[in-house]
């Protein structure tokens, strides 16, 4: 309807020109009074009779205003802007509870957003690509040898390329890039740089286009073609300035002229969704033919074609694999089954990634959204205790003619106000805690760099505060709504009367309900604690604190010897610098990445495939199983002598030795080890190389020589001097020997460790805050009931002592009933914890979840605390006078 | 004496401006407020303040207009006039109320037959 919708247009006008139409509505009541006395006058009545009929007809002036204002603005708003005004005094004069309030909000609110950020990011929000949903990563079904077995060979990859029928594309990336593998060399020191070597149609299945120049072409997958890279965004700004004319020129990459086709998008972040925590600088083609004689190393993603499900390219795929050949030269068939080697795992490549985390972050935002509500039980608390000491306030509004609706509006006003408050604080907090977070390398989470506040998550955080206003201001409301107004005006400051012991009731199931959910929680963070100090203690079969790795280059023109020379070179001098205990050189360090080759006893007979089982290879020089701090079980360790003379030599591990020669002792026996037979003349202790928590698995070690070539190479020394102390006589001695050494920094292995264990030491970190804040929170709740309790007995406890209780008598009555609180909460806490430890049973590692030791220490804990709270009130109750208690009543 | 006056039904109080409008041309508030109690014969428990709250409403929902002028004794005062789209208001209303006034008329005389009891 017209008129409606110009009346409210009207009504809002009008809402905003309150001063102007009330003096214009005074003009024109004034006008119409007296044109009412000039006709009364008119009619012989006294100019004073005429005046008061006049007034009489007219009806209350202010009641006029009243309604003419209701019906013309919003009177609703009218309303809000008054409690809210209300609601800003009386917040302003109570200070100090304010102050408190939306600290508490604040943190619990804050914890919430940041939690679900990251939630948001990892778990709910679609991968920053093109259709996402489409995208899926192929990895072998049974991925029993770490890397290796999650990716496929050139050949491989190319025959499903071509038989598949289910994807648009796919295509695939090499997996066995290590940090640093390139040398930028252009003005002053050579800097290092990542570079991932994608396969033809990397970036077009994910469907990212580069924000400046061009993607690959075809042609440049062909071998010998011309070198091109594409740079990701930051590399682009922080060593070419941002400058756009670097599209098309050559740069120069470990010597090799490149040319630059394009730049990245600033949103394409390929460590944070394939590696978590790496960064990655440019991009070059992984040319197949490059490739065919190297095994598996290509790690696979496809796009499905539109329409085409899940388990419908998994069937496909099920019956292509096992078809596929590792090397169209040297078929693999099983002896057995007659069946090629190879399985396929579709997963969606979100799932691949958030699959594992899963658990963790669900736990994680159960966890926060405990504190939330133990923050709003804490508030509800507070608000309880402060509506009785107002309860004569509410007593005087209501016999002046506040409807009871209305002071439970204003009670409602100002649970949304604190916790309005609360949502800002905590925002701000969460942004900058979000915004660290987003920068954290050092943090092995995938797609934390693109953590954000968003939409959604500004969504979340209304969602939040309004659910945290109607909980914790439902409490006082409802008591208010339900209790009787006049009882609260007679009741002179509310003790002794019935409605306060109810009062108090109420309050205690409060605290207990907080003190079960704290338990809850501290239970909780102390399992993962001690699960995370589990993994702190695990042998790692080496040394982590006192290493240093550096990662080398030389230039050895492909020749062994050469190398051998150089990498002698190196050791010795490295070895001589005054500090440095030892040093060695591997081309590769533990828990940064990962593939296999195969090892098998070599017998009387031909070696079969099922022979073999696949290892982890390190290419070592000598020194290096020292310079790591690993156990030498048996044997001896390479020599520069086994290198210089060519011998095929190799040390296993224990996993090997137990595996390929039980029972028996394998040094001395033959093997074949990396496609050349090798003699046995060492076993170490397991080497835990993927992640601490892995298993470790089947290793050797193969000096570098002809047969055995290595990929890049890492200087690994120990010393007790810090690195940094080190890093500059170090450096000096490499430039010597090789004056392309790049400006590398040092990394201490130790890093290297704590970074493996990184997501876990997020998780305790953030739950273990959590619990700390529930522990203080109980507290709190538990000194403000008591301490309001002992407020309320305060001439009841001056009559006992002046009747002759004792102080002691005293404290112990008020520490009895923290007491009392206290175990009933931790009970109700216990059975709780025990049902809340099942499920998070999975995301614990050699701690049962039912761990006495974590139950008891945290009772105990919180037990200890909760008494802490109560001591102080009863403290206080002690010191009462009770001449003056008695005076004051 | 004030339990004899009529209270006023929602809304009506709203026509009856409306059709004192159209009937005498522009008036003020008090004008109107007079008007409406001499028809009534005094009859409708009227506060003349309140007459300033409808009239702001059909103001708003522009059925009438205002304008400042100066009264026959030479007062200032707020002039009310019918708009258009105030007439055809009108007009409906009129024949809802006069169809439901029948309405009425006709339930309360079937009360009146039927009242023995």
């Amino acid at each position: 309807m017209r008129h409606s919708l110009r009346e409210a247009f009207n009504r809002i006008r009008s809402f905003f020109r309150k001063d102007p139409l009330d003096q214009e509505l005074n003009q024109e009541m004034a006008s119409h009074l007296e044109m009412a006395v000039e006709e009364n006058i008119s009619r012989g009545i006294s100019a004073e009779e005429a005046r008061r009929q006049a007034l009489v007809r007219f009806g209350g002036i202010q009641r006029s205003l009243e309604l003419h204002r209701e019906s013309r603005g919003l009177p609703w708003l009218d309303v809000l802007t008054q409690d809210l005004r209300f609601t800003f005094r009386t917040l302003k004069r109570d200070y100090g509870f304010t102050m408190i309030a939306v600290l508490i909000l604040a943190l619990g609110i804050g914890a919430n957003i940041t939690v679900f950020s990251v939630v948001n990011t990892i778990l709910l929000r679609p991968l920053p690509f093109r259709n996402p949903q489409q995208l899926v990563r192929i990895v072998e079904k049974d991925p029993k040898a770490g890397e290796s077995s999650k990716t496929y060979t050139a050949d491989a990859t190319q025959d499903f390329q071509q038989r598949n029928r289910c994807f648009q594309s796919v295509s695939g990336y090499f997996a066995f890039t290590g940090p640093d593998n390139f040398k930028l060399i252009g003005n002053g020191q050579p800097v290092p740089a990542t570079g991932i070597l994608v396969a033809e149609g990397f970036f077009q299945t994910l469907g990212v286009d580069p924000s400046l120049g061009r993607s690959f072409r075809s042609e440049e997958f062909v071998k010998h073609a011309k070198p091109v890279a594409l740079l990701s965004y930051p590399f682009w700004k922080r060593q070419f300035g941002g400058d756009r004319s670097i599209v098309g020129r050559a740069i120069d990459l470990s010597n090799t002229s490149v040319t630059v086709i394009g730049v990245l998008p600033n949103t394409f972040d390929f460590g944070s969704v394939f590696s978590p925590g790496a960064k990655v600088d440019l991009f070059v083609p992984y040319i197949m033919d490059d490739f065919r004689d190297d095994g598996n190393d290509l790690a696979l993603v496809g796009r499905l074609k539109e329409g085409v499900t899940l388990a419908e390219a998994q069937s496909e795929a099920d019956q292509l694999f096992p078809q596929l050949y590792f090397d169209h030269k040297h078929p693999q068939i099983d002896a057995q089954t007659g069946k090629g080697v190879y399985t396929g795992q579709l997963t969606r490549l979100k799932d691949y990634i958030a699959g594992k985390l899963r658990r963790s972050l669900i736990v994680l935002w159960c966890a926060v959204g405990l504190i939330l509500l133990i923050v709003c039980v804490n508030l509800s608390n507070l608000l309880l205790a402060r509506l009785a000491a107002r309860s004569k306030e509410f007593g005087m509004r209501s016999a002046l003619g506040a409807r009871r609706g209305r002071i439970v509006r204003q009670l409602l006003t100002e649970s949304i106000v604190l916790a309005a408050a609360g949502a800002a604080f905590g925002l701000g907090l969460a942004y900058v805690t979000i915004r660290y977070l987003a920068h954290q390398g050092s943090i092995a989470l995938p797609l934390l760099s693109m953590v954000r506040v968003d939409g959604t998550v500004l969504g979340w955080t209304l969602l939040i505060a309004v659910a945290a206003a109607v909980l914790f201001g439902s409490a006082p409301g409802g008591r208010m709504s339900s209790g009787n107004l006049q009882d609260l005006l007679k009741d002179s400051g509310g003790h002794g009367a019935s409605d306060g012991r109810k009062h108090s009731r109420l309050r205690s199931t409060l605290v207990v309900t907080e003190l079960a959910l704290a338990c809850v929680l501290l239970v909780g963070a102390g399992l993962l604690l001690r699960s995370f100090l589990r993994v702190l203690e695990l042998d790692l079969g080496f040394e982590p604190s006192h290493a240093a790795a550096i990662s080398l280059d030389f230039d050895d023109g492909e020749k062994p010897a050469t190398r051998a020379a150089k990498w002698r070179e190196i050791v010795e001098h490295i070895s001589s610098i005054p500090g440095v205990e030892t040093a060695g050189i591997a081309d590769n360090l533990p828990m940064s990445r990962n593939r296999s080759w195969g090892i098998a006893a070599k017998g009387e007979q031909k070696l079969n495939d099922r022979d073999f089982i696949p290892v982890f290879v390190y290419i070592v020089s000598p020194g290096y199983l020292k310079a790591m701090g690993m156990r030498l079980l048996e044997g001896r360790d390479i020599t520069w002598h086994d290198i210089l003379d060519n011998r095929k030599v190799v040390i296993i591990n224990e996993t090997v030795a137990r595996r390929l020669w039980p029972g028996r002792n394998p040094i001395g026996r033959p093997a074949f080890a990396g496609g050349a037979e090798a003699e046995v003349i060492g076993v170490i202790a397991d080497v835990r190389e993927s992640g601490a928590e892995d298993n470790a698995g089947a290793q050797m070690y193969l000096p570098a020589t002809k047969q055995f070539g290595p990929e890049g190479a890492y200087l690994v020394l120990r010393s007790k001097l810090p690195s940094t102390a080190l890093a500059r006589s170090v450096m000096m001695a490499l430039r010597r020997i090789d004056p392309g050494q790049p400006a590398t920094e040092f990394k201490s292995i130790q890093a290297l460790v704590d970074r493996a264990t990184s997501p876990r030491r997020f998780f305790v970190l953030l739950v273990g805050i959590f619990a700390g804040l529930g522990l203080l929170l109980a507290a709190l709740g538990i000194y403000g009931v008591i301490s309001y309790s002992v407020t309320r007995q305060r001439p009841e406890i001056g009559v006992r002592m002046a009747l002759g209780a004792t102080e002691a008598r005293v404290q112990l009555d008020v520490i009895w009933r923290t007491m009392q609180l206290t175990l009933v909460g931790i009970s109700v806490g216990f059975v709780a914890s025990l049902a809340v430890s099942r499920l998070i049973a999975a995301l614990l590692f050699r701690t049962a979840p039912g761990d006495p030791l974590t139950f008891a220490g945290m009772i105990v804990l919180l037990g200890t605390v909760a008494l802490l709270a109560g001591y102080l009130p009863a403290r206080r109750a002690s010191k009462i006078d009770p001449m003056i208690a008695l005076r004051s009543n | 004496m004030s339990q004899s006056k009529l209270d006023l039904l929602q809304g009506t109080l709203d026509v009856m401006v409306l059709q004192t409008l159209e009937v005498l041309g522009p008036l003020h508030g008090y004008g109107i407020a007079r008007r409406i109690e001499q028809i009534s014969g005094n009859q409708v428990l009227l506060n003349q303040g309140t007459i300033y709250a409808s009239l702001v409403r059909l103001q708003q929902r522009g059925w009438i207009a205002a304008k400042w002028g100066t009264s026959d004794n030479n007062r200032r005062a707020k002039f009310y006039s019918i708009t258009k789209a105030g007439k055809k208001q009108l007009a409906q209303d009129t024949v809802y109320w006069q169809r439901l006034s029948g309405v009425m008329g006709r339930v309360l005389a079937m009360h009146g037959e039927g009242g023995e009891q």
